[in-house]
């Protein structure tokens, strides 16, 4: 009797035979194995499993635990629901990347040491690049090389991290970091900040999102930010430096939500929002906190999916993406709008919606824990939330000026999708105690008092009040916005000035010393070794350049020249590897 | 159903009864407020009835118009063709 089938082995196992499945049994399998996931997660023991040594270290494959069964719930749920929202793509490239991409995730929150979790730490920014990638387009594959060389950039800090912190302490398991902050836990904590787009490492998130196909960007909502949340929560519960970031990081958001046009973007820059409020909770670090930040990121994956879902229907639909483009969908795309509004409703926190049940409970742990500024920060920014999210990005995509588009509801399988997660926003919001149960410390939390729910419409329908008066100043406006990303795109270009001109000048200089000094010298000895490498090396190098070049016209076959091909290939090396480590360290 | 609802929302025809409706919300929303019980004030403005309605609305303004400013005055706002 097998006692734990690891859900990421299912999924990125799973992922090896979708492309050779066709029609309706593809359909099928792609939403069997996510089902089988979820109950593999509803039916699994608390426990360690697959210990093992890998080069003299302690590996421990999966390690359940209550708070990697909250996110492992939510995430195969997750998968679930995005499969279903992408089953009318006739390609497999993208469903074998989503896979491949939930399944990392999934061996991210169950991983009991370190080289697991950086293994499929790695897989999830391989995979989830391919869902950038599979967009086309010039501006698609360079926001999708940036994101990756972002991702690799904090893989590597988070390796090194994780180097030293084996060195000083011999143990590679995954716990909370203890004993003080030094080198080695800065740098996993960079590491892990910059999945979780903590400001100033938030621009990738941002740039990459809304270059995502249709499809992608809903697995995208979903997973790398939460992964992040949940290792944050495992290895710094109580920093008090994410209580500061996180606050300043829901506020950062939402005011570069005010100056989007991109609606995705938009969306995007509430993820920040979002984040920031589970970032707080766990530098908080009570139980309620760190039940306020899992349940709410539990919440967040199935609104904000919802929220993409909305707006990559009508991206599917019009095929416009900018605020300044689209309006008056709403004769035209009924249910799209109520299911959209749903989940607009739920990442506000109306009550009787899911965000009311969750985000107030981090609210209400920085209220205990006396942190008055706190509770006012985040408390302002569920006002932006609502004034985005609810407000401006419906008005202007389904509402205001009529631009007369053509338009019809997206396909049926969208709207099931959409359906689901909208069925769940409320059902969270309306009987909240099934997700507390499964929190991972005991809840003593009543969001349903009569104050909290006169203070919550109060905040949220003067909010309303806000907009309509100053309707006008949002008007959206054709504009990109400046964020931490200049600094790989603006400025790599300085740099790439300072290295052409100063340092080439430099460069010739150094260079006319050798030509007038060094060369005759070297000139004397080339034709002394000349003699040499006629007579003896040459037919060697001979022999072996032959080979290089037979070696060389097979490989022009294998290269195509075409990206996707390549993020293809990579995607089945991890899937490869996996396999091979699945087996040999089982 | 849905699509009434919508519509409700949508059309110019029913802008004068969105607009009753939402400012009747308003008011009920702060009546309600000074009505309901208050046990455990933790800060001051726990005590006050009607403080959330004034937050939300100074936060709303607050963000439109600091963003503005960073986007336009602050140089965050840029053409679309800043990159290329």
């Amino acid at each position: 009797m097998i006692d734990f089938v690891h859900p990421a082995l299912l999924f990125i196992l799973g992922a090896l035979p979708i492309p050779f499945l066709k029609g309706s049994i593809r359909k099928a399998y792609l939403m069997l194995i996510p089902a089988l996931a979820i109950l593999a997660v509803l039916t699994v023991q608390p426990g360690s499993y697959g210990a093992a040594e890998f080069i003299g270290q302690e590996i421990l494959i999966a390690k359940v635990d209550r708070l990697s069964i909250v996110f492992a719930t939510v995430f195969t749920i997750m998968a679930l629901i995005g499969m279903v929202y992408a089953l009318h793509l006739t390609g497999a490239g993208e469903h074998v990347a989503a896979f491949v991409y939930v399944g990392s995730a999934l061996g991210v929150v169950f991983a009991g040491d370190y080289l697991t979790l950086f293994l499929f730490w790695e897989g999830m920014a391989f995979a989830s690049a391919y869902l950038v990638f599979a967009q086309r387009g010039k501006q698609a594959i360079r926001a999708g090389f940036r994101y990756l060389m972002v991702h690799i950039t904090g893989g590597v800090a988070l390796l090194g991290g994780v180097i030293l912190h084996g060195l000083a302490t011999g143990s590679l398991l995954f716990g909370p970091i203890e004993g003080g902050m030094g080198v080695a836990a800065y740098l996993i904590l960079a590491g892990f900040m910059l999945n979780a787009a903590v400001p100033p490492l938030n621009a990738w998130l941002t740039d990459a999102y809304p270059e995502a196909t249709v499809t992608g960007a809903v697995f995208m909502s979903a997973f790398t930010t939460k992964t992040a949340v949940y290792v944050l929560a495992r290895a710094f519960p109580g920093t008090e430096l994410l209580v500061w970031l996180g606050t300043a990081m829901a506020l950062y958001g939402v005011i570069y939500a005010v100056l989007e046009n991109d609606c995705r973007r938009l969306l995007a820059y509430h993820i920040v929002s979002q984040v920031g409020y589970m970032v707080a909770g766990v530098g908080i670090g009570t139980e309620m906190a760190v039940n306020g930040a899992s349940s709410h990121a539990f919440a967040h994956i199935l609104y904000k999916a919802l929220l993409f879902m909305g707006a990559g229907a009508v991206i599917h639909v019009t095929g416009r993406r900018k605020l300044t483009e689209l309006g008056g969908l709403y004769r035209t795309m009924p249910l799209t709008v109520a299911l959209y509004m749903v989940g607009a409703f739920a990442i506000s926190a109306f009550p009787f919606f899911s965000g009311f049940v969750t985000k107030s409970m981090v609210v209400a742990a920085a209220g205990q824990d006396h942190r008055a500024l706190v509770v006012l920060a985040l408390t302002m920014a569920s006002s932006g939330t609502f004034l985005h999210t609810g407000l401006k990005l419906p008005y202007y995509m389904f509402f205001g000026m009529d631009r007369k588009l053509e338009a019809r509801e997206p396909p049926r399988n969208m709207l099931v999708a959409m359906g689901m997660a909208a069925v769940l926003c409320i059902a969270i919001g309306v009987f909240p105690q099934p997700l507390y149960a499964l929190l991972p410390h005991p809840v003593d939390f009543e969001p349903y008092t009569g104050v909290h729910i006169t203070e919550s419409l109060g905040i949220l329908m003067f909010t309303a009040l806000g907009f309509v008066l100053f309707l006008r100043a949002l008007d959206p406006e054709n504009t990109i916005s400046i964020d931490t990303d200049w600094f790989y795109r603006k400025g790599a270009r300085h740099f790439m000035w300072l290295a052409e001109k100063p340092l080439a000048r430099y460069e010739k200089a150094v260079s006319d010393v050798s030509e007038t000094a060094v060369l005759p010298f070297l000139h004397g000895t080339a034709r002394a070794g000349l003699r040499i490498d006629l007579n003896g090396v040459d037919a060697v190098v001979n022999g072996v350049a032959r080979s290089i070049l037979r070696g060389g016209g097979a490989l022009r076959k294998l290269q195509t020249g075409v990206v996707t091909h390549y993020a293809l290939a990579m995607i089945v090396g991890v899937i490869a590897a996996i396999a091979v480590f699945a087996v040999v360290w089982r | 159903m849905i699509r009434r609802v919508v519509d409700f929302f949508g059309e110019a025809r029913h802008a004068e009864q969105r607009r009753r409706l939402f400012y009747l919300a308003l008011v009920l929303i702060v009546i309600a407020d000074f009505l309901v019980p208050r046990e455990h004030a933790e800060y001051l403005w726990d005590r006050l009835p009607g403080w959330s309605a004034v937050y939300g609305f100074l936060s709303c303004v607050l963000l439109i118009f600091v963003s503005k400013f960073l986007g336009h005055q602050g140089g965050l706002m840029r053409r679309e063709d800043y990159y290329d």
